[in-house]
């Protein structure tokens, strides 16, 4: 009550008030918006130098961006009450689209992961499950009480499962894992008691080795590789050979901008999308990857903030989920290029070149501030 | 909880929803520190293993292969030269299917499944990604031309050059320049790899052998940043390699297609030498090969072959063809007798026909011996004895003089010995003497081992490129000659180790000329009554527009000095007598001397002076007789008459 009293005076909360103003009308969150800006603009110096001082790329990358902006605040407009009803038949739709791929998927490079109108759109359902996931959880939680019964995580369980399951087979066992973290997070934020969690956790190292026999040949390869890349080091080994080369030749401030040898001299694999930040660590260095990690800790303290923020169960749970999965992106792919975990497919987020996951993210954000713009001011 | 209307409470729920948030937090810091001291480990601490690494991979030494010298007969005629050879090579990284693109390669070109299994090995050696490795090698044009047609459909296969050896001459210089050979697993551990590391290749025999350390030229280097697809991106440093020295050779590449037309297809050799340098104009020994079968590696029938064939084609018979001289040895002997004091120009014997030693029954014939006592040539002095080739006059000469002078004064002429300075295969034959007996079969010499020798058979044994070197001193008239292949180069040579032989300056002027016109008479004395005329005159003494002196000889054969098997049927022919033939012309000035040896020819004034003539027609073609010349013309004729006064 005091605080929101305080807010309203004129003079004394001037700043908080007008971020509050832009926040009412627009829907928009500046603190988000600017550290976005932020983020994407240096990761288009990184690509920049990525693809070899071409603007071809760069110029695609921010079309992507500015279309992906677009989409942010379209979906901010739209109020939580929205995406809390529409929850069920876009969980629905999205496993119906999951099972079509597995029938009329597009294959490349031996797994089908997108589904195809010719002329139209290549999109991948397993992206637009990254979001509906956490929704439906969060939905599912809404009209519960907290913390959940196991009945009701038995429930949750089953909702994560299946669309994992279904990416899982494509094979697609990284977005799998994602889709996985996105649902487990909306469950431990929901007050899931930690003798759940652990008993969990101590039944998955259990079933690991079940789990190493379903693996494809080439996921087992990756497992492989991150503890012993010399074994091979012309095939499977040479990607992470290559990037960890490229990170560790930056040192602390790096080649130099433009300078790097490993991605001009095309050593590094993907410079450009997975694997950009050797690219970032072997020209700016250290102080370049800290600089990122930085803005990303920020961005993210900002999301946690907004979350905290968030009035109804739905909306805390969701935005909780949406800002510690964009988190486990960057660690995910931070981790793999450095070497200290599998090679799974994972761009990183805001910097890596390619649409796809610009516009997950972006959604994501736009969905954030929703429901931090809608919630109702007085207590 | 157990109420079935129980109302939400906000107030725990929020609670619960925060301490979770606070756990995510504590979470996100946790693994934010996990990447920074990641990150921190290669960047900082690791951080001069992975530059290492990082210029290991694009920064790489290059050997850049040095041009290996040319080698040009003494016209400007190209006899060794380096052109582009192609290979195939499969870059494994840019091809989609290794197994698919094999296939389609075995049906335009062909690959041998030797070829497959090579190349998986050198596939399995290989450095790094996109390094294109060799599939094939040596493709004719026509192979090349239908890779390339295919080439838009199978990327990744590339056609790469490089410089290989090549004899523009082929079988004609094999023997005279030798040849180079891939360098093999034995090889690797004499030569100093550093040196070699841009070629495959090494000089194996020959010149290309000999003077290997000269025509191969120093190796270069360059530093190169490289891509991943091996593709050089900069230099960074580079040593530029220095070509080999160019040679020119006292080979006359038009004399030797002469010389090798003039044998044709009989087994035999021709040296010739220039008198005055000891420069080789000519070295044939038939039959020859094609060198260039052995630069790019021949395969295992082929060189089979080639290695069992009855005529020894690989066998330079002209260096180390160790044969009887038979009579050509006589000038050499008459010399010998001459400065011993043995015999005078004037001393005459009479020839029965044949000739006995004392107190033994053996009969040594006469060449024209005839059963009824008419044979023999009658009274012989050293000029008839030679210009007829008497036989008895040098049985008596070489025993009076005794095997210990003949073998002193023959060896200065470089018999025994290989006198040859840049030709390291080259044989010294066989000089006998008294100790090389008992050395070799722990006997005493007898004066009949003596007897033979005056006629050059027996123990001794010559190489063709030993007698031609003789006459090239006789023509000389003592003044030593070795002989040598490199007339100059484009760079310095280092200094020959060996010690030049001594001049042969002990005998008299008048002995020289004594010799050398009876050798003239061989050649040119005709047109008198039988039993008078040279022994060559009949078979090339007319129609010369140049004054020569020559020498034939006719030698038992005894051996080839390979140890061939026989055909039945090729029995006789290979039992025939070897012809020789040697010579010098013009008398007045020499500028050639040679040795022709036709294996089992037969009579060397009839089958091996032919030949001999051909040669030094095409070498003193633009001759043109001076007033010097009809001088020593007339002096030659002097003598010849008084010899048949007497």
């Amino acid at each position: 009550m005091s605080s929101d009293f305080v807010r309203r005076l004129p003079g004394g909360g001037f700043s908080q008030s007008r971020y509050s103003w832009l926040s009412r009308k627009f829907h928009v969150d500046v603190i988000i918006l600017a550290l976005l800006a932020t983020i994407c603009s240096y990761g288009l110096i990184v690509l920049y130098s990525a693809v070899g001082r071409e603007s071809g790329p760069v110029v695609s990358q921010l079309f992507k961006l500015g279309v992906a902006s677009l989409v942010m605040i379209t979906m901010a407009q739209i109020p939580p009450v929205f995406y809390l009803r529409a929850a069920p038949w876009l969980y629905l739709f999205g496993i119906a689209l999951l099972i079509m791929v597995l029938f009329f998927g597009y294959e490349v490079n031996g797994s089908a992961r997108w589904l195809r109108i010719p002329g139209v759109i290549n999109f991948q359902p397993s992206e637009i499950m990254k979001l509906v996931l956490p929704m439906i959880l969060a939905w599912y939680f809404h009209e519960r009480h907290m913390p959940p019964k196991a009945k009701h995580l038995f429930w949750a369980a089953l909702m994560i499962a299946v669309p994992v399951v279904l990416v899982g087979v494509q094979p697609d066992l990284g977005t799998g894992l994602l889709i996985c973290v996105a649902g487990l997070l909306v469950v431990l934020l929901a007050g899931v008691p930690w003798r759940y969690v652990f008993g969990v956790m101590g039944l998955a190292l259990m079933a690991a080795p079940a789990l190493w026999a379903v693996m494809r040949d080439y996921q087992q390869r990756r497992v492989l590789m991150l503890f012993d890349p010399e074994s091979d080091p012309l095939g499977s080994g040479w990607n992470i050979i290559q990037s960890k080369t490229a990170i560790g030749s930056g040192g602390l401030f790096g080649k130099g901008l433009f300078q790097g040898t490993q991605s001009h001299l095309d050593f590094l694999p993907e410079s450009q999308t997975d694997f950009i930040i050797a690219v970032l660590a072997e020209e700016l260095g250290l102080v370049g990857i800290l600089v990122l990690l930085a803005l990303y800790i920020l961005l993210a303290a900002r999301g946690v903030v907004m979350a905290v923020e968030a009035q109804e169960t739905f909306g805390r749970l969701l935005s909780g989920s949406i800002i510690f999965t964009f988190f486990v992106y960057v660690f995910v792919n931070i981790g793999m290029v450095s070497g200290i975990l599998p090679v799974v497919g994972v761009p990183l987020p805001l910097v890596s070149y390619g649409g796809t996951s610009i516009l997950t993210l972006f959604a994501g954000f736009g969905i954030l501030m929703s429901i931090h713009s809608h919630r109702r001011i007085t207590l | 909880m157990a109420e079935p209307l129980a109302l939400k409470d906000h107030s725990r729920e929020s609670q619960i929803f925060s301490d979770r948030i606070v756990v995510g937090c504590v979470l996100l810091a946790l693994l934010t520190l996990i990447l920074i001291a990641r990150m921190f480990y290669l960047q900082i601490i690791q951080h001069d293993v992975y530059t290492t690494l990082s210029d290991r991979n694009r920064i790489q030494l290059q050997a850049v292969a040095p041009i290996r010298g040319l080698i040009y007969d003494r016209h400007g005629e190209l006899i060794a030269d380096n052109v582009p050879s192609y290979s195939l090579t499969i870059t494994k990284e840019r091809v989609e299917d290794l197994e698919e693109t094999l296939a389609a390669l075995g049906t335009i070109v062909e690959v041998s499944a030797d070829d497959i299994k090579a190349f998986r090995r050198r596939l399995a050696r290989r450095q790094r990604p996109f390094e294109p490795v060799p599939l094939l090698f040596r493709l004719t044009p026509e192979e090349i031309a239908k890779i390339s047609v295919d080439r838009y459909a199978t990327p990744g296969v590339d056609v790469e050059a490089r410089l290989v050896r090549h004899y523009p001459l082929s079988a004609l210089m094999a023997h005279a320049v030798g040849s180079v050979r891939r360098i093999n697993e034995n090889d690797l551990r004499n030569i100093d790899t550093v040196a070699y590391s841009g070629t495959n290749h090494l000089g194996k025999i020959g010149v290309e052998r000999f003077y290997e350390d000269q025509l191969l030229g120093k190796v270069g280097y360059q530093q190169v940043e490289i891509n991943a697809r091996g593709r050089i991106t900069n230099v960074l440093d580079a040593t530029p390699s220095v070509p080999g020295a160019d040679l020119i050779l006292h080979v006359d590449a038009g004399l030797q297609r002469v010389a090798s037309a003039a044998l044709g297809a009989q087994r035999g050799a021709i040296v010739a030498i220039e008198p005055s340098t000891g420069g080789i104009l000519a070295l044939v020994s038939n039959p020859s090969y094609d060198p260039n079968l052995f630069v790019a590696g021949i395969d295992q029938a082929s060189y089979a072959a080639l290695r069992d064939s009855i005529d020894v084609p690989l066998f330079n018979r002209a260096i180390q063809g160790q044969y009887e001289p038979g009579s050509t040895i006589k000038p050499f002997l008459g010399l010998a007798g001459l400065v011993t004091g043995v015999i005078t120009p004037d001393y005459v014997i009479n020839d029965p026909g044949a000739y006995q030693l004392p107190n033994n029954s053996r009969l040594y014939r006469d060449w024209n011996w005839k059963i009824d006592g008419r044979g023999g040539h009658g009274l012989v002095n050293l000029q008839k004895a030679i210009y007829r080739s008497c036989n008895i006059f040098f049985y008596q000469l070489a025993v009076k003089l005794g095997i210990d002078r003949v073998h002193d004064h023959l060896s200065p002429f470089g018999f025994g010995a290989n006198t040859a300075v840049d030709l390291p295969e080259a044989r010294s034959g066989l000089l006998p003497s008294r100790k090389w007996k008992e050395r070799t079969r722990g006997e005493v010499w007898f004066p009949g081992d003596t007897v033979n020798i005056g006629i050059g058979q027996g123990d001794i044994l010559v190489t063709p490129l030993q007698l031609a070197t003789a006459v090239a001193i006789l023509a000389n008239r003592g003044k030593m000659v070795s002989p040598r292949m490199l007339k100059s180069s484009s760079q310095l040579m280092p200094d020959s180790k060996q010690q030049p032989l001594p001049d042969i300056d002990q005998i008299a002027s008048a002995y020289w000329d004594l010799v050398i016109e009876s050798m003239s008479m061989v050649v040119h004395r005709g047109d008198q009554v039988w039993g008078e005329n040279g022994t060559a005159w009949a078979y090339i003494g007319r129609d010369i527009p140049y004054r020569m002196a020559g020498k034939s000889g006719t030698a038992q054969i005894v051996e080839i000095a390979q140890g061939e098997l026989y055909d039945a049927d090729e029995l006789d022919e290979r039992q025939r007598k070897n012809a020789w033939f040697v010579a010098f012309a013009p008398l007045e000035k020499p500028t050639i001397a040679l040795a022709v040896m036709v294996e089992n020819g037969g009579g060397g004034s009839e089958f091996a002076a032919p030949i001999a003539r051909k040669v030094l027609d095409y070498y003193l073609r633009d001759y043109e007789p001076t007033s010097e010349r009809d001088t020593r013309a007339d002096l030659v004729s002097k003598p010849a008459q008084q010899a048949t006064l007497r």
